[in-house]
């Protein structure tokens, strides 16, 4: 049995939505990506004469409070955003995959405890434990000298929210293995006496493509989404990392009444947006391309 | 059902200890206490005073100073303190004990959450309804369409967009604050509306599930309207899984309120859960953690309950279907 079921490819093409949100994450990341090594400096380069201007032309998308280039910031936000979703998404796949393949696999007690575990897990408050997570983890990693200020928040907080977003992968995975582990070719597996790793690994997990990757996918845009809560929280990228939604998060508070620097809420906020939207689209698109039961 | 609820009961202390014990074990990995104060240094005597008052150290019969060691502070003093006493001090705010805190904070907490659950319920289930009665039509692309908008946009855009246009536009609310039902509407809004979307969509694809069951073809067989085959029919077995993420949901609009209470600077528990973890007020933490565990297990417990009353195939132990 092949991992790659056939037509998903050709149902896929067919959700226009979806093909469209891959073109704009395509560019999206491409555009992030590329411009990186001149937006690695742009985005601290300031200029205290020039704060809070106006889109123009030297500065296309304005600047912050302190004169920094918003265009160098959001696409560099857009890269750190969009990696810390990928990883973190990585992380919930790695974890919940070989969890829910375990647990389904060998089944009896073990499947018991280990759902037992994935259900007493739901119920924790997790914003809070991430939060928690990041501050008090971030300060170890930084007094233990392992990484530097900036980056211990950032990899603390991928790890954090990838840890925590394992659990419905868990339980779909351990389904579609309870159902697949009776089918003729687990079982000749097992009667060529090959070892229990080999046919999870293997046998089982490649025809598991399917939930898995939907579930990545949406696990993405989860992933940006509460970075950009924890940024909006302060508890976050430290400064003078940006993230998409630490920007966004920027441009709220700098809200008042008396005068509206627009350009540092919207287009920020837009580019997060159209993101999170287009990985929505991506993932409903291969939802609907692998679930041959919903075809249209 | 009587020894399915017992059984959930029975697991709700075990499920407490497990979150406490996660966020001690979490503030021990992290330096310092957050007594130390942060840029003027506390004098020595001042700072001894303190760790006694917060039982980090204290005073044997012969008049030494020793260490509490930390099981004893997190899994017994400081529990009964908050609990039993109620005199447990919050580091940052000195003159306060927690269960002040908690007093004045979680009712506000509380209406907006209670408030937004509400409103994404009924926006919720109404647009998926709406969504589905007029299948093919414009009415369903729009609802469709909202819906990703809202699952799409962060909390803090929507309200800021709703910020800028209904209170410094338009005047109709005020900017923010607490007390008035006006100040409420606004943020309850806008923690309501990713809910609302996500409600919407899972009651849509339920109810187009159950559209293609037989018993709603035998409905419109016998004639009954298509109105009624919509809310007799495939309503009740579509808010199955709407039901099912209600405590999730629940439990993720409480703790949601973080970002919106900073928006709309509401004077509820997340400003002192924020606070309090970025200054590492421990007692306040640890508080704060344990009432969250509490509600989201009650929630849990509750919407498997519900569960069990609404479906009779999953009534677990049911003498009677």
């Amino acid at each position: 049995m092949n991992g790659a079921q056939p037509g998903v490819w050709n149902r896929f093409r067919r959700h226009h939505a979806a093909v469209a949100g891959a073109v704009l994450l395509l560019l999206m990341f491409a555009a992030c990506v590329i411009s990186l090594p001149w937006s690695v400096h742009g985005m601290r380069h300031q200029q205290l004469t020039q704060a809070l201007s106006p889109p123009s032309r030297q500065h296309p998308l304005g600047t912050d409070e302190v004169g920094r280039s918003l265009l160098w910031r959001t696409l560099y936000g857009g890269t750190l955003s969009l990696s810390l979703g990928l990883l973190a998404a990585g992380v919930a796949v790695v974890i919940g995959t070989t969890y829910g393949a375990l647990a389904g696999y060998v089944g009896g007690r073990t499947d018991e405890i280990m759902m037992r575990i994935v259900d007493v897990l739901y119920a924790l408050p997790y914003m809070l434990l991430v939060m928690l997570f990041t501050v008090s983890i971030g300060a170890w990693l930084q007094k233990a000298g392992v990484l530097g200020g900036e980056w211990a928040r950032f990899v603390v907080l991928t790890l954090a929210i990838g840890g925590v977003s394992w659990l419905n992968l868990a339980r779909v995975v351990r389904g579609q293995v309870l159902s697949l582990r009776e089918q003729p070719f687990i079982e000749a597996a097992r009667a060529l006496g090959l070892p229990t790793t080999r046919i999870v690994f293997r046998h089982l997990l490649p025809n598991l493509i399917g939930p898995v990757v939907v579930f990545g996918t949406l696990a993405v845009p989860q992933a940006i989404l509460q970075e950009s809560f924890l940024s909006f929280l302060g508890v976050g990228v430290q400064p003078p990392q940006a993230t998409w939604g630490s920007l966004a998060a920027d441009g709220v508070r700098l809200l008042n009444p008396v005068r509206f620097d627009w350009w540092l809420l919207v287009f920020p906020c837009s580019a997060l947006s159209l993101t999170l939207l287009a990985l929505n689209f991506v993932g409903d698109g291969l939802r609907d391309a692998f679930d041959v039961r919903r075809e249209r | 059902m009587l020894r399915f609820a017992l059984r959930r009961l029975l697991t709700f202390p075990l499920l407490l200890l497990v979150i406490y014990t996660c966020a001690v074990l979490l503030l021990l990995a992290a330096p310092g206490t957050g007594l130390e104060g942060g840029e003027k240094e506390l004098p020595p005597e001042v700072l001894q005073q303190k760790k006694i008052a917060y039982n980090y150290e204290r005073m044997t019969p012969d008049g030494r100073i020793e260490p509490v060691p930390w099981w004893e502070r997190y899994f017994w003093i400081w529990p009964r303190r908050l609990v039993w006493d109620g005199d447990l001090p919050a580091h940052q705010y000195e003159d306060w004990t927690v269960v002040e805190i908690l007093r004045s904070a979680l009712p506000v907490s509380l209406q907006l959450g209670v408030l937004a659950l509400g409103i994404a319920v009924v926006l919720g289930i109404g647009g998926g309804c709406a969504a589905v009665a007029f299948r093919g039509r414009w009415l369903e692309h729009l609802s469709v369409g909202l819906c990703l908008i809202g699952i799409s946009l962060p909390t803090f855009v929507i309200g800021a967009v709703l910020l800028i246009v209904f209170a410094l536009w338009l005047r109709a609310v005020p900017v923010g604050g607490w007390g008035s039902p006006t100040q409420a509407i606004l943020p309850a809004v806008t923690l309501a509306l990713p809910y609302a979307a996500y409600i919407a969509r899972l009651t849509r694809s339920a109810l187009l599930d159950a559209y293609s069951e037989d018993y709603i073809r035998t409905a419109r067989a016998r004639g009954v309207s298509e109105f009624r085959v919509l809310f007799d029919h495939a309503l009740p077995n579509a808010l199955l899984p709407v039901l099912s993420y209600l405590g999730p949901a629940a439990a993720a609009i409480f703790t949601g309120s973080f970002v919106v209470e900073r928006i709309f600077m509401i004077p509820g528990m997340g400003t002192h859960v924020v606070e309090s973890i970025n200054n590492r007020d421990q007692t306040l933490i640890l508080a704060t953690v344990l009432v969250y565990a509490v509600f989201l297990a009650s929630f849990n417990l509750l919407v498997d309950l519900l569960y069990g009353v609404i479906d009779p195939r999953i009534r677990v132990g049911a003498q009677h279907t």
